[in-house]
């Protein structure tokens, strides 16, 4: 094993060794939880921003270790891996000191941030897989972390959401693993490379290979929440702000919609993809799950409900992306898989917290919350504005080229989805923002936490989102430059599309 | 022709003796069941392999009856005191779901 | 010296039987740990040997078959001795802090010998290389599981041994039976010469067909499974570990090995197929009694029941490409299970030694307090999912590759959904476990027990992490 092999390792031992250290610590040394857990995500964020570097100049990662006859556990950074590791450490980062803030003084800590590491090593996992088979690994490793911090209130709503969610995924897992061995079965082993290639589609296993495609498609979907398939993410909101904010943002909907790039990109070739035509039926799921998202947050009263079926909508830009055949759709694809996640958990981040110090869960109850916490809010509003689509913010960058490259792909009408999805969200989220700048605040909060510091809420909870928030601007205005996320997606595109 | 006349009645005790063994509630002819049963099977093994075309008996059938003899009469062992046990313990000689 | 010298050294557990008798008390804690290091020494000595040469026999008083006994000695015996020696050791080791349910210690004495005695029937079965050797390695058997579930002397107990003892002894004189038929008929007993010499037929079949059945009743596979679930969970939670991982294994095993090496030529596709029929029914049925049970050990041993089907659905992808695949795979999953499982009846009986009962829903706050067997439990489960990465999902893993890969999908499905369901079972008991306990007053378990538990679960992980050798192994012994 070379230098190069210890790189995955590390990166996925940063939260595993915190993960096993947490569990057998008492509950009670709080200090020393907290270090561990800040110790393994600085060391993971600068340890990615290594690979950053080392993989733009063309370096690869690469650990394997044969775990049966022909099957082998293979770790590999690539470019595209990177996408989502940065995106994961960074807000793993975030939310870890959000989570400390917000749990403080709370039951049953151990528990919640072991399986927080278990998770973040999941999905760090999940985009250095190299090979279909530890790719699954990974995606059953995250179902079950996550699950315990579904029920982590352990009342009867968070029980109940959590056999609603185990059902779906596991399920989901069932049709993945099913196309996984399927695949194996009839190929043999297959790495992801650029532009997959591998698969050849002779005619008599073109049936096959169609059939495993959707099998894929359709299990990954369910953590990507899409319609049909999303029944179990608005009633995960049962869960903990922080768990809402890392399960929308990144870990779980993330990890479905990243199988789905890796499978269409990297296993099958998009072109290959597109002449078996599941990538047709994905479009038309995508579109309506758009659609249908928007419109049911409209009707949401409850905030956190509202955010999670905003989240149902827009994850599936990400599968829109996908679905449309050209490299600019596949640049706003993969730009919005950061963009998203960037500004749903601040969403997530502020609606916790203004959950937290001032009991408002509602939407009726936000009227005034902007002059009482204006920095929460403020950010809140940035990130509502860039998920609207509005320039300069970073979801103008998404649907801007999602809009180009569905024109490119001939698909026009699919524009004509994205304003009306844009429409919608301008309905769903103007009005929260009215309400909490200009409308009068109510005689008494719903239940007001008694602060003690002269803020407007614990620094742990504030200083997150307006990170975040920034980045919802900063990502859309500087766009343009080499460090941008969209430069980065541009580079992933060009390696898949190269001729 | 009489090994086979043995290895028949043989067959025919143990498919009686087995039928005792799920009809039967009480416990006592359970066990009696049993080892008719087992008898049976011995007189199979015993008369399938007697009256070679030489008249002569072969003897590893003989040897592994005598080997099931002695498992089957430790198992009577362990059958009836796990019997005596159970009777002294809970008073029936019978299995809960015999109970009528 | 021939390395198949070394090989009775693994029935020497039936020696440590009279010595931990004798010896009582004096003999614990170190006996099994001296008879465990010993055994595997000679598995140790053995893999090298094993390895080069493939299959080892052993002609015990130098009688040459077909009139002399033989031991055979190849990967899968290897394997089998290597996983009954781990259970048996981390059971002694758990059964020495473990105080039966009415805390009479006197008769918990009883437990060692029988567990020694157990041990090493099980080692012979898996080495006997004859059809008669087998039935009679097969009765100390099931004649030690028997004295396992009525060693604490409850009238439930008493009754389920009763019970499991008359259908033991049915299934026995079936294969006795069948063995009868096979001699008179083929004249060897020995198992090798016997396959070479079998000829399909009405006597083949109707032998098939008892051993069959009585091998069915004892591994309790479906349609005849009622009595394992009464026996092996009224039996103190040590013997049930033993009961639930090994003695089932063992007489799956025999079943396997002997209707798949001597009736291959009378095993049609058609008989293949419904084999596994029994084996997918064994899985849902058998998954679908264990999510509707109250008491933890109840959904265990009726977990047994269901994760028993898995081997079978080997059956009719032997004829197919994937055989390989599908011999390693339904033993690797028999393997680890047999881990998991014990592991899991020991965490039931931490449970038990903890609050007094097992009931599911009055155990809340047992994973704050004892959170190291929680973890064990939640270890094992994997096996039982199938998720990795544990050695249940290679092995599942590999059965399914040989379903896929052969056409017959339909197995493949069996597979999938068998871990949907273990899934529902295995949540429905670790939810009310992590509630909270309130003001619940739980007892302290020695730290050895909850080990014990927890390092078969981490094996049955090992088996997971570090699969590609023993499949190898296990994929070179000769298919059938």
């Amino acid at each position: 094993m070379s230098w190069g092999g210890l790189a995955p390792l590390v990166i996925l031992l940063s939260s595993l060794v915190p993960a096993l250290l947490i569990f057998f610590l008492d509950e009670s040394r709080v200090r020393l939880r907290n270090g561990l857990n800040l110790g393994g995500a600085v060391l993971k964020v600068s340890v990615v921003g290594v690979m950053l570097w080392g993989v733009y100049r063309g370096w690869r990662f690469q650990l394997s270790w044969e775990l049966l006859p022909g099957v082998s556990f293979l770790l590999r950074i690539d470019s595209l891996s990177l996408l989502f590791m940065t995106l994961s450490a960074v807000l793993w980062l975030l939310t870890t000191i959000y989570a400390i803030g917000y749990l403080a003084d709370r039951p049953h800590n151990r528990r919640f941030f072991g399986f927080f590491c278990l998770c973040v090593a999941a999905t760090v996992g999940i985009s250095m897989a190299g090979n279909l088979f530890t790719l699954f690994i990974f995606y059953e490793l995250l179902t079950l972390s996550t699950y315990p911090m579904v029920v982590h209130r352990g009342d009867n709503a968070s029980l109940r959401a959590g056999a609603v969610y185990l059902a779906y995924t596991l399920t989901g897992s069932m049709a993945v693993l099913a196309g996984t061995v399927w695949l194996y079965a009839l190929v043999g082993p297959v790495d992801f490379v650029e532009q997959g290639g591998i698969l050849v589609a002779a005619p008599e296993q073109r049936a096959s290979l169609t059939l495993i495609l959707a099998l894929l498609i359709g299990g990954f979907s369910v953590k990507a929440a899409l319609v049909p398939l999303h029944g179990w993410l608005p009633r995960a909101m049962a869960a903990p702000a922080p768990v809402s904010a890392l399960l929308h943002a990144v870990a779980v909907v993330k990890a479905g919609a990243f199988g789905i790039l890796r499978v269409v990109y990297d296993l099958y070739g998009a072109e290959l993809a597109h002449q078996l035509g599941v990538l047709a039926v994905l479009l038309a799921f995508a579109a309506a799950t758009i659609v249908y998202g928007s419109v049911r947050a409209l009707f949401q009263t409850d905030i956190k409900r509202r955010l999670a079926y905003s989240t149902v909508s827009q994850v599936s830009y990400i599968l829109l992306g996908t679905a449309l055949f050209g490299s600019v759709a596949t640049v706003g694809a993969l730009v919005h898989l950061v963009h998203q996640g960037v500004m749903k958990i601040t969403m997530f981040f502020c609606a916790g917290a203004v959950a937290e110090t001032l009991g408002v869960h509602r939407v009726d109850e936000l009227d005034g919350t902007g002059p009482r916490m204006p920095w929460t809010m403020t950010a809140f509003t940035i990130a509502a504005l860039a998920m609207i689509g509005l320039p300069p913010f970073a979801g103008f960058i998404s649907k801007w080229y999602l809009g180009v490259g569905a024109l490119e792909a001939g698909a026009a009408w699919v524009v004509g989805v994205l304003l009306l999805s844009s429409l919608l969200n301008a309905a769903y989220f103007l009005p929260m923002l009215y309400r909490a700048w200009f409308k009068a605040p109510p005689a008494a909060w719903p239940q007001e936490a008694t602060t003690p510091g002269s803020w407007e809420a614990p620094p742990s909870l504030v200083l997150p989102p307006a990170l975040t928030a920034f980045f919802s601007l900063a990502f859309g205005v500087l766009a343009g430059t080499a460090i941008s996320p969209l430069q980065w997606a541009q580079f992933i595109a060009a390696l898949e599309y190269a001729p | 022709m009489s090994g086979l006349s043995f290895a028949l009645a043989g067959a025919v005790l143990f498919a009686l003796a087995l039928h005792a063994v799920f009809a039967r509630h009480h416990l006592l002819r359970k066990i009696i069941a049993c080892n008719v049963a087992a008898s049976g099977v011995f007189m199979i093994l015993v008369g399938m392999s007697s009256g070679g075309s030489d008249g002569r008996a072969d003897a590893v059938p003989q040897a592994l009856v005598l080997t099931g003899i002695v498992i089957s009469v430790s198992l009577t062992a362990f059958l009836l005191s796990l019997l005596r046990r159970l009777a002294s313990g809970g008073g029936a000689a019978r299995l809960p779901e015999d109970e009528r | 010296m021939s390395p198949a010298l070394l090989l009775p050294g693994l029935i020497l557990p039936l020696v440590a039987a009279p010595v931990s008798f004798l010896l009582g008390r004096r003999a614990l804690p170190w006996l099994p740990w001296l008879v465990a290091l010993m055994v595997a020494g000679c598995l140790c000595g053995l893999a090298a040997p094993l390895l080069s040469e493939g299959e080892l026999f052993l002609h015990l008083g130098n009688w040459e078959p077909p009139l002399g006994l033989r031991w055979r000695f190849d990967g899968l015996v290897w394997g089998m001795i290597a996983a009954t020696t781990l259970v048996c050791l981390a059971v002694a080791v758990y059964a020495d802090g473990y105080v039966p349910n009415r805390g009479r210690r006197g008769r918990w004495l009883g437990f060692w010998p029988v567990l020694f005695f157990l041990w090493g029937a099980l080692n012979s079965l898996f080495l006997a290389g004859d059809i008669f050797n087998i039935y009679v390695t097969l009765e100390l058997v099931s004649l030690a599981a028997v004295a396992l579930v009525t060693l604490d002397g409850r009238p439930q107990a008493l009754a389920a041994g009763m019970r499991y003892l008359l259908l033991a002894l049915v299934g026995s004189l079936c294969y006795l039976l069948g063995i009868a038929l096979l001699y008179a008929s083929f004249g060897v007993l020995d198992a090798a010469l016997l396959a070479e010499r079998l000829q399909p037929g009405m006597t083949a079949s109707l032998a098939m067909a008892l051993l069959g059945v009585g091998l069915f009743l004892k591994t309790a596979l479906f349609p005849v499974h009622g009595w394992l679930p009464a026996a092996h969970g009224e039996a103190p939670a040590p013997a049930s570990a033993l009961l639930s991982s090994l003695v089932v294994m063992g007489s799956l095993y025999v079943l396997l090995r002997l209707w798949l090496e001597l009736f291959g030529a009378v095993l049609t596709p058609g008989l293949r197929q419904f084999v596994a029929v029994l084996g997918a029914a064994a899985v849902l049925w058998g998954s679908w009694l264990a999510m509707c049970q109250r008491r933890l050990k109840l959904v265990v041993a009726y977990s047994t029941v269901a994760q028993l089907g898995y081997p079978l659905l080997m059956v009719p992808l032997l004829e197919t490409s994937g055989a390989a695949a599908a011999w390693s795979g339904g033993f690797y999953l028999l393997l680890s299970h047999a881990l998991a499982k014990a592991s899991m009846f020991l965490v039931a009986g931490v449970l038990l030694h903890a609050q007094g009962h097992d009931r599911i829903f009055q155990s809340r706050g047992f994973a704050g307090r004892y959170p190291m067997s929680v973890f064990a439990f939640g270890l094992a489960a994997l096996t039982l999912l199938a998720l990795p990465p544990s050695g249940g999902f290679i092995g599942k893993w590999l059965l399914l590759e040989a379903s896929f890969g052969s056409g017959q999908w339909w197995w493949g499905l069996v597979l999938l959904l068998g871990g949907l369901l273990a899934a529902g079972y295995v949540f429905r008991v670790l939810v009310p476990i992590f509630g909270d306990a309130g003001h619940r007053h739980l007892e302290a378990v020695p730290l050895r027990m909850e080990l014990a538990a927890l390092s078969l679960a981490v094996g049955s992980v090992v088996l997971g992490l570090v699969a590609g050798a023993p499949v190898r192994a296990l994929q070179a012994v000769v298919l059938p």
